[in-house]
């Protein structure tokens, strides 16, 4: 384990190394990176423009569940958001080579072309969600609840996570899945910056218990934001987000030894 | 000592789908690799061969773990390779040579920085191994070039040097010399015969240029469809393919197609003519008889063509019994 994490540092370091060669394009790409990323705040300030809340929630409420979890997803993204490409590696068989190395593939493929530009969407979140505190006045906040932000955070990417690694193990048996995929983290991130009073209930069952989005923000952040849960749900389920964390993780650790397990290489 | 490598009625199956009709898809059972049982010493150097489709790349799949064998038994230096594919991956060395193990985007020095790091090589021991590899590969001009950019030829030999950085026990070699020129053939023959006797590395090469077999490996297996069909020296090849040698006799002047026995005479054009022997047979008697009966001007046996006797295996489909009467 840990000869792999250094291993994915030694792989990353090689590419963060290679991009940042061309200073002054990797400097535009992560400022453009930072600018598309902003743009979706920017709809949300304008639809608070003409109205004062959306669902029952403030601006600086809604500023607090984009930044947790665009955060969230923006660490996901930089981590593991290269293990898109293993469809492409599947397909063509160039798998077999990272299975000749002495590092384990999850890490050779999550640390493949790693991308640095992606912090653009992570320091966006962070902004957003500094504003919001600020906003929020959580400087009177009790410990348990400056506890739980990043207990979000840490568990949103987690959750994230999972599910780009869930469907990079997919894409063994679905080479284009990452289509599928890519709607569940990206639209789910998109999901998630908004209120959950604004959709329908039962939209809300689904990202709670089919796919546990609702433990990256949503659950725990009603509670940080002294609001009522739409689903009613028992108190304790507030604080599951790690343990829904792990589970999501272990479950996507079987999926993509299973999806190894039944690769099969190219002909040539 | 145990053997190095074992075989033990390894198989792999594919599944393929395949359309039937417009909706219909038909399963069907692919036997890449059908029961083949053999073993490798340490040290040994092997060429593995075959026709197209034979089986042979999948073969080193899963020698080195690439694949799970669907049936029999595998064993590279005690390790199973499905299963610790990373803990044998420090000791072994692959170079295929249909695609690169290198950064595609990466400079060669960049490549083989990340693997010394990668691969936890000595920094002196990585020092001697990469000054080696690029005296004798001769990559000494293209260490800064982005891999993207090397012709097919400099980029396996750029990948032949990557095998070869951690000093591996066993290297395995599919098709490693498929593109290369003649000079470049020559400087990888030599480069993996020093190898092999240097450091006694076991080597276990697959490819279609007979020369390759010929100049470095004792040993061959043939392969047809998934099955062994012959495990031997060359010269056992070349006596159970059944080939002929050719004896050409220069007669001091024109003459009638010689009578000797053991021989047979194929044809002639003008003093000189061609017999045919049985590959196993002595050329010595026959020789003798000739010099008797005619008036020698030259001779000269000719070994069949290894090609030759090759292809006669593939096409049979089998190494016909060693004791089939030659025709
Ligand atoms: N990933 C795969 N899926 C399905 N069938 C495969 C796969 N890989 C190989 N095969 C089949 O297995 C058989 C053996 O293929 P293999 O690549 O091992 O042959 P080979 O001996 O290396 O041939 P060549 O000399 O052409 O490289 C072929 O019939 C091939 O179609
Ligand atoms: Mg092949």
């Amino acid at each position: 384990m840990v000869d792999g994490l250094r291993a994915y540092a030694l792989i990353t370091g090689m590419w963060v190394r290679s991009t940042l060669a061309y200073r002054a394009s990797f400097a535009m790409t992560v400022v453009a990176n930072f600018a598309v990323t902003a743009l979706d705040f920017v709809a949300i300030m304008i639809m608070f423009g003409h109205v004062d809340a959306l669902g029952g929630f403030a601006m600086a409420e809604v500023a607090f569940l984009y930044g947790t979890t665009s955060a969230a997803f923006g660490l996901a993204d930089l981590l593991l958001g290269s293990m898109n490409g293993v469809g492409q590696r599947v397909r063509d068989g160039t798998l077999d080579v990272l299975l000749v190395r002495p590092v384990p593939v999850f890490l050779q493929v999550a640390a493949d072309r790693f991308a640095l530009r992606r912090l653009g969407r992570v320091s966006q979140a962070l902004l957003v969600l500094g504003w919001s505190l600020v906003q929020l006045d959580a400087a009177s906040w009790s410990a348990g609840q400056w506890l739980m932000v990043p207990m979000m955070v840490l568990s949103g990417t987690a959750i994230y996570g999972a599910l780009y690694a869930g469907g990079a193990a997919f894409q063994f048996w679905a080479q284009d899945a990452a289509e599928v995929q890519n709607s569940f983290t990206y639209g789910g991130n998109t999901l998630l910056q908004y209120p959950p009073t604004v959709f329908g209930a039962e939209l809300v069952r689904g990202v709670t218990f089919v796919v546990p989005l609702a433990f990256v923000n949503w659950v725990p952040a009603l509670r940080v934001l002294g609001r009522d849960d739409p689903l009613g749900l028992p108190g304790w389920v507030d604080f599951a987000s790690p343990a829904v964390a792990l589970v999501c993780c272990a479950g996507a650790g079987l999926a993509w030894r299973a999806g190894l397990r039944g690769y099969r290489s190219t002909g040539s | 000592m145990p053997d190095f490598i074992e075989l033990d009625r390894l198989e792999k199956v594919f599944t393929v789908r395949r359309r039937a009709g417009r909706l219909r898809r038909e399963r069907r059972e692919v036997r890449a690799v059908d029961g083949i049982s053999c073993t490798v010493a340490r040290g040994e150097m092997v060429g593995y061969i075959g026709p197209n489709g034979a089986g042979k790349s999948t073969t080193v799949k899963m020698l080195t773990g690439i694949l799970t064998p669907s049936g029999g038994r595998l064993r590279v230096a005690g390790i199973d390779p499905a299963t610790d594919r990373t803990r044998l991956a420090r000791r072994m060395g692959v170079v295929f040579g249909q695609r690169t193990t290198l950064w595609w985007d990466l400079p060669l020095r960049d490549s083989y920085a990340l693997m010394r790091r990668l691969y936890r090589i000595e920094p002196a021991r990585y020092r001697v191994n990469l000054e080696r590899c690029v005296d004798l590969l001769d990559l000494g001009a293209l260490l800064d070039v982005p891999v993207r950019q090397l012709s097919l030829g400099q980029r396996m030999r750029g990948d032949i040097a990557a095998a070869l950085l951690h000093d591996p026990e066993v290297l395995y070699l599919d098709e490693p010399t498929i593109g290369l020129d003649v000079v470049s053939k020559a400087k990888v023959r030599g480069f993996l015969r020093d190898v092999n006797a240097e450091r006694g590395t076991t080597v276990l090469l697959t490819t279609h240029d007979l020369t390759d077999v010929e100049q470095l490996c004792d040993r061959v297996v043939v392969i047809d469809r998934g099955r062994l069909v012959y495990d031997g020296g060359l010269a056992g090849l070349r006596a159970a393919g059944g080939g002929e040698r050719t004896l050409v006799v220069d007669l001091a002047r024109e003459a009638p197609p010689v009578e000797v026995p053991g021989a047979r005479f194929v044809r002639s054009e003008g003093p000189r003519q061609w017999l045919a022997l049985p590959a196993g047979a002595s050329a010595a008697p026959v020789v003798a008889a000739l010099a008797a009966r005619y008036p020698l001007a030259d001779l000269s046996v000719r070994e069949p063509d290894i090609e030759e006797v090759i292809a006669r295996v593939y096409a049979s489909g089998g190494v016909p019994a060693p004791t089939a009467a030659p025709r």
